[in-house]
């Protein structure tokens, strides 16, 4: 189980119609990969996000499935096309089940 | 030990194959690029793969993938227990075929992105990072 697991996104808060942005997020998680041992030699069960997606106004923009292999706390960066105004939705995929979501609006000038 | 022509021609046989051993070693790294691609061909052009020549700390190396075109990029770290690393499907807005992010790395090995274009090819790019402590723990 990931305790305080905070999402972190950093869009910028406007642009032109059509501009590419840089979008930048961090979710913080110890993406605890399965192959580790703990003090007794047994292995820590594998406990990751496995997958995450960024949508403007529901179009997706990225969708990333991660492995094991993605460091703890995992950062992204990517870039995407606004053509309106609208709003970003950041979601989180944990082995666990739980979903962690993010949104940020931007405004086009 | 006389050597007839028929021994001859057999010892290079098994001198090639041996040869070929290194290449095929990692049967998972294969089966996880034929998955991806089909079997299809892969170039060598339209890929970017920005990873550092030195990673101190194999808990956090940054690498960045570019390929304009593409609708999906399967990084891949070819020494690690599990080599899957992370695939990255683009959507319509996405505003270039370009992502960073940060990987862990056993030790010393080649980092591969694999892109699917537009048009159904593929390309592949790798790129040595020398790892000076893994990060998979012990």
């Amino acid at each position: 189980m990931a305790d305080n697991v905070t999402p972190r996104v950093r869009v910028p808060r406007d642009a032109a119609a059509g501009e590419s942005i840089v979008i930048k997020t961090l979710i913080s998680h110890p993406m605890e990969s399965g192959q580790r041992k703990d003090g007794d030699g047994n292995l820590i069960p594998r406990s990751i996000i496995n997958r995450f997606t960024c949508e403007f106004n529901g179009q997706s923009v990225i969708d990333v499935t991660l492995e094991p292999a993605i460091s703890t706390n995992p950062y992204f960066e990517f870039q995407s096309l606004v053509p309106e105004s609208g709003t970003f939705t950041f979601t989180w995929y944990d082995d666990d089940g739980s979903v962690y979501t993010d949104t940020k609006d931007i405004a086009v000038s | 030990m006389k050597l007839t022509r028929r021994d001859s021609i057999l010892l290079a046989m098994g001198a090639s194959a041996a040869a070929m051993v290194p290449f095929t070693a990692n049967a998972a790294v294969e089966d996880l690029i034929n998955a991806f691609t089909g079997g299809a061909a892969v170039g060598d052009a339209g890929i970017t793969l920005i990873a550092p020549e030195i990673a101190e700390n194999g808990n956090t190396v940054p690498v960045e993938v570019d390929a304009p075109g593409a609708v999906a990029i399967m990084l891949l770290a070819t020494g690690n227990p599990t080599p899957s690393v992370a695939t990255f499907n683009f959507g319509p807005l996405a505003g270039s075929q370009s992502a960073s992010t940060r990987i862990r790395l056993s030790k010393t090995q080649n980092v591969t992105a694999i892109a699917k274009m537009a048009d159904g090819s593929f390309a592949q790019a790798s790129s040595e990072v020398k790892v000076t402590i893994g990060g998979c723990g012990g």
